[in-house]
């Protein structure tokens, strides 16, 4: 983008000061990044459907288009033409701003994004810390529409998600600190350039399992889905909430998933970078085309992945899910924050000795191999100590699981 | 720096009309017909028996709390990841610490029962 912007700029004209530039490129890509997330939802809703249909052996949408691809207008119109009713006791003004702030949430998440070498909305240095925090508001949206609603599922529906995306939250928040410990920097660009030796996920494939999973909860999918258990609480939170009220929560989601998508191709499987061949060196729009499409495969075989999960696993159980969490997943991400610091901190460059690591000479590959080294340890220490628990619980069924996989293993 | 924030504003304007522009169409194309009957609150069928903003459950909160310990560890670690090449080996001691004390308000947390499900 500065590249475009010092283009414009060599032409000397007066009227174009950098300020004046710098915001028309704002207003150039600023509606691209804000249309594309939701156009892609037209996709994203009729690969859900075409999967989870091959995955229940039937066909998916076909009759509307070509493979049924014009379901999601379909859908459009039905929503839109579909009577609003609001509850004569909700809390109209926050009733009415929820399905909103949603959106907005959803789709501020991709202005830090790095889609191709070179251009991003914004190159905040604080990146990482802003993706928590935008995420955080869809979280007060659900919230909002659960409470305004005066329907006692929403509201349970909404305290289910206060319980639940704060504790998955933590594990989500480790594993970016660890993210941010390998690349020395906040910023998504350099994240991504961190990576071009070797992606995270191979150096710290620990941190992403735990990511993704905490991620598929933060974004409330199956089997994390229990905010809107159809067979507990009817809806969850959007119980009350019909026509576009409703499809602007459908969008909210399918666009959060999408964001998930992208941070974990960005943060840990080398965003833009091809394997092998370096995109962001080629002169020309060829790299950055490259760059764009290795992305996006990235990013489709997640929501891929994403799908194949709602397809095959059966919802968890509420105490189930915060057992998971708050027992497990925090102390180890926990766990693997201070070994993977030790691990960084061990190779750290520079001559002074009091900052230099003792084995700063063996970077890269031997930082690479310690990174890996130390994320098996951390699963195998882990899954060691949650099988003694389990084997010692007081917890009948518990034991018998320990039995019964203690068996296996041998 | 200041002047990425720039595209934050631009974004999150243009960001703002897509919900408001979204609802002004379906306020348009939307039929209106309410009714008593129609604007009761859904309670499978039946009515609504009290009030639904009562006292409830603060099972729910306590994990609230405990996560308010752990978001500002988070805040203070950031520093620390983004410097960590940087600097000299006590810090990274004192950061262990500050993790295993946080790790020990989990562990009381765990022990006190605030972590059990019923």
């Amino acid at each position: 983008m500065q590249s475009l912007i010092d283009w414009v700029l060599s032409f000397q004209n007066p009227w174009l000061t950098e300020p004046i530039v710098r915001l028309l490129s704002h207003l150039v890509f600023a509606p691209i990044v804000a249309v594309a997330a939701p156009a892609a939802l037209i996709i994203l809703t009729w690969l859900e459907r075409k999967i989870i249909g091959r995955i229940q052996n039937r066909l998916g949408p076909n009759r509307a288009g070509p493979f049924g691809l014009f379901q999601a207008f379909a859908d459009m119109v039905k929503m839109f033409t579909k009577e609003d009713i609001t509850p004569a006791n909700a809390d109209r003004i926050i009733y009415n701003m929820a399905p909103g702030l949603g959106v907005i949430s959803s789709i501020m998440t991709f202005a830090v994004i790095p889609f191709v070498p070179g251009f991003l909305g914004a190159d905040l240095n604080v990146g990482l810390l802003y993706i928590v925090a935008i995420g955080g508001l869809g979280t007060l949206a659900i919230l909002m529409a659960g409470w305004s609603s005066n329907n006692k599922y929403s509201l349970l529906g909404a305290f289910r998600v206060v319980a639940m995306m704060l504790t998955y939250e933590i594990p989500m928040v480790m594993t970016l600190i660890v993210v941010t410990m390998a690349a020395g920097s906040m910023s998504m660009a350099a994240v991504v350039e961190a990576q071009s030796g070797m992606w995270n996920v191979v150096t710290l494939p620990l941190a992403f399992v735990i990511f993704f999973m905490a991620g598929v909860a933060e974004v409330g999918r199956s089997p994390f889905d229990l905010i809107e258990a159809e067979s507990e609480i009817i809806a969850g939170f959007h119980t009350e909430y019909s026509g576009i009220k409703f499809g602007m929560f459908m969008i909210a989601e399918y666009v959060h998933m999408f964001a998930l998508s992208f941070f974990a191709a960005v943060l840990f499987f080398g965003g833009w970078q091809v394997p092998f061949v370096d995109v962001s060196s080629w002169s020309g729009p060829i790299g950055s085309i490259l760059g764009l499409i290795s992305l996006l495969i990235k990013v489709f075989s997640f929501v891929f992945v994403m799908m194949w999960l709602r397809g095959t696993l059966p919802r968890f159980r509420i105490d189930h899910l915060q057992n998971f969490g708050w027992k497990f997943l925090v102390p180890v991400s926990l766990f693997l924050v201070i070994v993977v610091a030790v691990v960084i901190r061990m190779f750290a460059p520079g001559s002074d000795v009091s900052v230099a690591g003792p084995l700063s000479g063996l970077v890269p590959f031997g930082e690479w191999v310690a990174l890996l080294v130390a994320n098996v340890l951390v699963v195998v220490v882990s899954l060691f100590v949650v099988s003694r628990v389990a084997r010692s619980s007081q917890d009948k069924g518990l034991r018998a699981v320990a039995a019964i996989e203690g068996v296996s293993a041998k | 720096m200041l002047q990425e924030f720039e595209f934050l504003g631009v974004l999150g304007a243009i960001t703002l009309t897509i919900p408001v522009v979204t609802l002004i169409i379906a306020w348009l194309l939307r039929p209106k017909k309410p009714n008593p009957a129609k604007q009761e609150t859904y309670e499978s069928g039946i009515k609504t028996i009290g009030d639904t903003w009562v006292q409830f459950k603060a099972q729910y909160y306590i994990y609230a709390i405990i996560f308010v310990v752990f978001d500002i560890e988070a805040v203070f670690l950031f520093p620390f990841a983004v410097a960590l090449r940087q600097l000299p080996l006590y810090s990274l001691i004192w950061a262990i610490v500050f993790i295993v004390l946080l790790f020990d308000g989990l562990l009381y947390g765990w022990r006190k029962g605030a972590l059990h499900w019923n």
